[in-house]
């Protein structure tokens, strides 16, 4: 045996199965080398499972296989499989031969018998391909026609033993019930039992590995479907997000309306970041699920848009009326429609079925319209853990994942808690609401949560039109949010007190200068005034002088006249 | 009636396995005691050659295989330990010697 581990003696090595999931139960697939007991009710997926098992190693794994068909024929499993991606006719041969095992109908038996001439054909065949992987498929049929137990237990040992000495990965499977199945599940290193339940008229089929020896593995049941390309098992314990595999992005992507990716602290929701669209019927949600899209396509990111309610073409139409057209990126191959309407079944179904379809479309942005039509199709506690999967694959594929959920009335009362519980999950929270005002209905935008981001408080008018989404300030007034027509009349109203008010300003002013102007007027004349209160006074001074000089002068001359001899004559002279 | 057939056998046997060799006694018993004479039987051990028991489809050992006479071919899985049975399906009438 090749094997590239090092620690050999540790852990077993693992043979691939290639099942979606099977191979996350358990940590790689099937005991390489030791046989595994597949044990299931008609109808449950034992030869799928088998049949895939071999496909894979034939076809990726360059392991040969041998299929050991003890109820069907080779033919008939061929047809059956027809319908599944895996090219068996091409890979019939010396990667994956056939051997038709089955008890002719009329086989006469005398008396005791044994499996050696199977065991004696099969080698001849494991040398020949150099067969890894081998399957006995029903091998309770072969089994049934031992006369006892111990007999059964014999021939089980034998194959058991043969298989063992030639280190084949080995896959038994038998019917529930079989009577040597107990046996054979304590003889073999694993065992998985298949279940086909029908749970409130829903088809439920799940898995369960009920024993690997030597490793650590899903205890669980997990519910599977038979799609395309064989088994997806859905895994049903959230695998515990190891610390460090995810990358907390802060990049940041766009919510497609401008106002909102600010509203969010710019940019929008977080890459990878798990959003929750709440809301009655025909608030809008399915339009943000639509600009989500459509930005997502502009940036040519893949993007998968599965929708429960309508017809995918009807969102298409639908959405264009509101200017988000996804009918080109769904050309160009970018946006993936699917309508969930084709889905039957359990919400595990819908789970495992939207996370195929996301990995088949590569898809980056995945968006679900509405999330609460699962809770219809299964009970809710099942619900439950739904939404935790579901969030929890998407942060682990790093897929942005918008979903929009319905309120009903029930959860009316809780406050607006969604039926999935999604709500406490996901990162951001954005709820869709109705004002009904002056006889008109308006839709409203908050915003409930934002993990990481400093995200609005505001409540936002949410406008469609057929140009795009925008969104408006609402006007809160006297408690009361405004919106539609009467945010309109409230705005006009105050553009108008705002006018008279800037009116009322400007005359104002007007009045001012003029009184100032008339101030200056008379500041002006007073001030003329004033020159000629001076003049009049500096006049009046002068003639004083004059008159005084005048009058001495002509005492002096009255003296020189009379003859005077007074020394003060002298020093009043020289004025003049 | 009395001209008697030749009865032709194929006996797939596994080597030595305990089913196989009661197989070949039980078959060479019952000849010797029915068939005296009028038979023949081809041991063919599937571990020498296992591909002609994949060609065949003889998968359970011991497989006894009629050839002749009609109704052939004929298929007999088992030891052959219960004779009055197997005279029956082989058409062979026990009570004549």
């Amino acid at each position: 045996m090749k094997t590239t581990h090092r620690v050999v003696s540790k852990a077993p090595d693992k043979a691939p199965t290639g099942i979606i999931g099977f191979d996350d139960i358990t940590g790689g697939g099937l005991p390489r080398g030791r046989t595994t007991l597949l044990v299931g009710g008609p109808g449950s997926g034992k030869t799928v499972f088998a049949l895939e098992f071999l496909v894979h190693g034939a076809r990726s794994l360059e392991e040969p296989g041998i299929f050991v068909a003890f109820e069907e024929s080779s033919q008939r499993i061929l047809a059956n499989a027809h319908s599944f991606d895996w090219n068996l006719p091409g890979l019939q041969g010396s990667k994956l031969s056939f051997v038709d095992a089955q008890p002719a109908a009329d086989l006469m038996q005398s008396g005791e018998f044994d499996l050696g001439g199977l065991l004696a054909a099969l080698q001849a065949m494991v040398t020949e391909t150099g067969a890894q992987r081998i399957v006995f498929d029903a091998l309770d049929v072969m089994l049934a026609l031992l006369s006892d137990s111990a007999a059964r237990r014999t021939e089980i040992y034998r194959l058991h033993d043969w298989l063992l000495k030639h280190e084949l990965t080995a896959v038994i499977t038998a019917k529930a019930g079989a009577d040597e199945r107990t046996f054979m599940q304590f003889m073999v290193d694993c065992a998985v039992i298949l279940g086909h339940e029908v749970v409130k008229g829903v088809s439920q089929r799940n898995l369960r590995v009920q024993k690997y020896r030597g490793t650590r593995f899903d205890e669980n049941q997990s519910p599977f479907l038979i799609g395309n390309h064989g088994l997806e098992v859905e895994v049903a314990v959230a695998r515990p997000l190891e610390r460090g595999s995810l990358k907390a992005s802060s990049e940041r992507v766009s919510s497609g309306v401008e106002r909102l990716d600010t509203m969010l602290g710019g940019g929008g929701y977080y890459r990878g970041a798990s959003v929750l669209i709440t809301g009655f019927p025909g608030t809008a949600k399915t339009t943000l699920c639509g600009t989500f899209a459509e930005a997502a396509c502009q940036r040519s990111e893949r993007t998968l848009f599965v929708s429960f309610d309508s017809d995918a073409n009807e969102v298409i139409r639908d959405l264009a009326s509101v200017g988000i057209r996804l009918a080109r990126h769904e050309k160009s191959g970018h946006l993936r429609m699917v309508s969930a309407r084709t889905i039957a079944g359990s919400a595990e179904l819908y789970l495992a079925r939207i996370k195929a379809l996301a990995k088949e479309h590569e898809a980056r942005c995945v968006v679900i319209d509405p999330v609460s039509t699962w809770s219809k199709s299964g009970s809710d506690l099942s619900a439950y853990s739904i939404a935790e999967r579901l969030i929890n694959w998407s942060k682990a594929e790093g897929i942005t994942l918008l979903c929009s959920s319905l309120l009903d009335e029930m959860a009316l009362h809780t406050e607006g808690g969604s039926s999935l519980q999604i709500s406490e999950l996901a990162d951001t929270w954005i709820h869709l609401n109705h004002m009904e005002q002056a006889g008109e209905r308006n839709r409203s935008l908050s915003i409930i949560k934002s993990r990481g981001t400093a995200h609005s408080n505001q409540v936002r008018e949410l406008i469609l039109s057929d140009e795009g989404v925008t969104l408006a300030d609402t006007y809160a007034a006297g408690g009361e949010v405004l919106m539609g027509t009467l945010r309109w009349q409230k705005e006009r109203a105050e553009h108008a007190a705002a006018e008279v008010t800037e009116v009322a300003g400007r005359l104002k002013r007007v009045r001012l200068e003029a009184e100032e102007a008339e101030l200056e007027v008379q500041l002006k004349s007073l001030g003329v005034e004033l020159e000629a209160k001076k003049v009049e006074k500096s006049l009046l001074e002068r003639t004083t002088a004059t008159r005084e000089g005048e009058l001495a002068r002509g005492r002096t001359r009255i003296g020189e006249l009379r003859g005077a001899d007074v020394d003060g004559y002298k020093d009043k002279e020289s004025p003049t | 009636m009395k001209t008697r057939e030749i009865f032709r056998f194929q006996l797939y046997v596994a080597g030595a396995a305990q089913n196989s060799a009661q197989a070949i006694s039980n078959l060479g018993a019952l000849c010797r005691e029915h068939l005296a004479e009028c038979h023949e039987i081809e041991v063919v051990d599937v571990f020498h050659e296992p591909k002609r028991a994949l060609a065949e489809g003889i998968f359970m050992t011991p497989t006894l295989v009629k050839l002749a006479p009609s109704p052939a071919p004929l298929r007999i899985v088992g030891t052959l330990s219960q004779k009055m049975p197997l005279l029956q399906a082989l058409g062979i009438d026990s009570v004549q010697t």
